[in-house]
């Protein structure tokens, strides 16, 4: 009979092979979704994947919007996998996400109308801060009482979710806006504007900075002692114990990093494509970056090609959705998917299929 | 500012009905802890249920068989999650992570024509004498049958792990699944049993949310209830009786949150919606903060990969 029988050593080549299978498995499986719709299974994965690339009215939009959508998943599925390989499960990402956005955002509103290149940095760094506070309550509840990191930063999306509602009903609300619940628009002042580098593919200032932060992060992991410590972590607690690396620093830093990059992606986000804070800014980026994280191998370049390939189902998804009328729901269960066949078909890093017969 | 406004006996009453959904979600993933496996997709199965529930209420006309079908549809997600954890050996916490995030599209996408429709309504008790007794009458006598069920649930639960032999494998394996296998039992079986039924517990809970609790279908209706559920299972240090005491002290806090929302106390409804996540958080923080007892009813192959490999 069929059984699995673990490997020696993980193998490398399924690593990289798996993502892929998953994909492709996912696009099968995706496929009976939408013909169960009653939807030309072909004709929606090919609007989907192909169609934002190639399409003769639409190609041209679609693709100034991938860099717009991959940048912020990108951004945080880069910190929350520095966290993931040390073991340090931060969920509250999109939590992060919205303190940066309202924290930034609030300087900016706070300099209104200030003019001068300084504004910007200086709201990028609020961000990050927002964000990295945001992720240093688990991070202190966990080192301090031993509570559950992943518990504590999910409930804490919950709470931002308010804290926005409370912000733009009340201190951020824009003075002009008729009593919408809104903030003012940080697009129509210069200086709170997030300036785009190269339009035809989307690549704002906020994406350029989530590239080199990429680069960072891939040598502080592969490079430096810090990464190492991380890893160790992540793979053998009790052997980084054993070499001196401080368990409660380890966690403090990742969530620090993962809350820091979340808060940043928020407030890029604020100051270029979504514009102003309402409640509706929050579109789950957060959650759908912890799917980047794993389908890219919680690796730094990894994660950009699975930014890139998550950013193309919301883009080809919205497509979709004007042409064939799938709904956008049925694209997050797409993403969803993707992590379920990734996860499974992990199971071939670890084990392989091997015939024999039944001992008796 | 007019208090009187608040009557005792029907808060108790909302009391209870907000605490039920998440009771029953707490208790079904009890038994998954206790068995070692740590399935954090609780709100995926949970609105699974929750649409499951409502769609099969409103084609069948009855509520009860649609709380049937929520409890096979979060026992089917669960089994999923079962498969790839307790065969495929991966990652409980990633796996968990992905049945929610399946669980959210999925039920958006099957509730897409179900928006704004009203349920059957499921029937309350109605004992002759006793429900119309003052006070304890309606807090005690005429509530739906289903919040009688969630303290059976609790009590069978109870029984079950403490006082049975099934219960004490249960526990065996949750402790230490290599001597349980070594013993002969069978791990995955029992596990899996454990995962399909912590799945047909957070369906319930779903679908008393949509069918009793709101009732009604909105699109990631739970709003983090799954979560909470994980959570009052830590607050309860893993004992079926203190899940009640969670659970209700999280109905209280809603319920009490949501009756100031309606008097209008002059704090910003948002500020007052954060409250039951902030107790949560700070509930978890008091039981976690005692080490040793925190750890000592902690099943001890929590979360751990088992592969036999002889």
């Amino acid at each position: 009979m069929l059984r699995l029988e673990p490997r020696q050593q993980a193998s490398s080549t399924m690593r990289w092979l798996t993502p892929i299978l998953a994909v492709a498995i996912t696009m099968v499986m995706g496929g009976f979704l939408f013909a169960a719709m009653g939807k030309d299974p072909f004709e929606a994965i090919k609007i989907i994947f192909l169609d934002p690339f190639f399409h003769e009215t639409f190609g041209p939009y679609s693709r100034s919007q991938l860099m717009v959508k991959a940048g912020p998943l990108i951004l945080i599925a880069t910190g929350l996998s520095i966290g993931f390989r040390a073991g340090v499960w931060n969920i509250g990402a999109e939590g992060q996400f919205v303190m940066g956005a309202i924290a930034g955002g609030a300087v900016g509103l706070a300099l209104y109308p200030a003019e001068g290149i300084w504004v910007l940095p200086l709201m990028t760094i609020a961000g990050a801060l927002g964000g990295m506070a945001w992720a240093m309550i688990p991070a202190f509840l966990k080192i301090k009482f031993n509570t559950n990191e992943i518990l504590v930063s999910l409930m804490l999306v919950y709470v931002a979710y308010n804290f926005l509602a409370a912000m733009v009903t009340g201190p951020l609300k824009s003075p002009d806006g008729f009593g919408f619940p809104e903030s003012r628009s940080f697009t129509s002042v210069d200086s709170t504007h997030l300036p785009m580098i190269y339009e035809p593919l989307g690549m704002h200032a906020g994406v350029m900075v989530a590239l080199a932060l990429v680069i960072a992060a891939y040598v502080m992991m592969e490079r430096h002692l810090l990464g190492f410590q991380i890893r160790l972590t992540g793979e053998s607690p009790r052997a980084a114990k054993f070499a001196g690396v401080n368990p409660a620093i380890i966690v403090a830093v990742t969530l620090g990093i993962s809350g820091a990059l979340a808060g940043m992606a928020g407030l890029f986000e604020v100051t270029g494509p979504a514009g102003k804070l309402t409640t509706n800014f929050p579109v789950g980026y957060g959650f759908t970056a912890i799917i980047v994280a794993f389908l890219g191998r919680l690796n730094p370049i990894g994660i950009v090609l699975a930014g890139l390939l998550m950013a193309l189902t919301y883009i080809g998804g919205e497509l979709a959705q004007l042409s064939l009328g799938i709904p956008a729901a049925a694209i997050s269960v797409f993403q969803g998917m993707m992590l379920f066949f990734l996860l499974a078909v992990d199971v071939f890093v670890n084990y392989r299929l091997v015939w024999k017969k039944e001992v008796k | 500012m007019d208090f009187s406004a608040l009557n005792p006996v029907s808060l108790m009453v909302s009391l209870i009905i907000a605490a039920t959904p998440i009771l029953l979600a707490a208790v079904g993933e009890l038994v998954v802890e206790k068995s070692g496996v740590l399935n954090l997709g609780v709100e995926g199965m949970m609105i699974i249920g929750a649409i499951a529930g409502f769609a099969i209420s409103v084609e069948t006309g009855n509520p009860w068989i649609g709380m049937l079908a929520a409890m096979f549809a979060g026992a089917i997600l669960a089994l999923i999650f079962g498969f790839m954890t307790q065969f495929l050996m991966s990652n409980q916490v990633a796996t968990g992570l992905a049945l929610t995030l399946f669980g959210l599209g999925m039920a958006a996408l099957l509730g897409q024509s179900y928006t704004g429709m009203k349920p059957p309504s499921t029937p309350h008790l109605n004992i002759p004498v006793l429900s119309d007794l003052p006070v304890v009458g309606s807090i005690l006598f005429s509530h739906d049958p289903m919040i009688y069920m969630s303290i059976a649930l609790v009590t069978g639960v109870w029984y079950f792990l403490n006082r049975t032999r099934g219960g004490l494998v249960l526990r065996a394996v949750g402790e230490n699944h290599d001597a349980a296998h070594s013993l002969g039992y069978n791990v995955v079986l029992i596990r899996m049993g454990a995962i399909a039924f912590g799945g047909a517990c957070a369906g319930l809970g779903g679908a008393y949310l949509s069918l009793v609790r709101v009732p009604q279908w909105t699109e990631g209706m739970t709003a983090g209830a799954g979560w909470i559920a994980l959570a009052i299972v830590v607050f309860a240090s893993w004992k079926p009786w203190r899940l009640i005491l969670g659970a209700y002290l999280f109905g209280g806090v809603t319920i009490l949150q949501l009756n100031l929302q309606a008097l209008g106390i002059g704090i910003s409804a948002a500020y007052l919606s954060m409250t039951p996540y902030l107790i949560t958080i700070i509930v978890m923080v008091i039981i976690s903060a005692d080490r040793r007892r925190a750890s000592m009813n902690a099943p001890a192959s929590l979360g751990r990969i088992f592969h036999a490999s002889h």
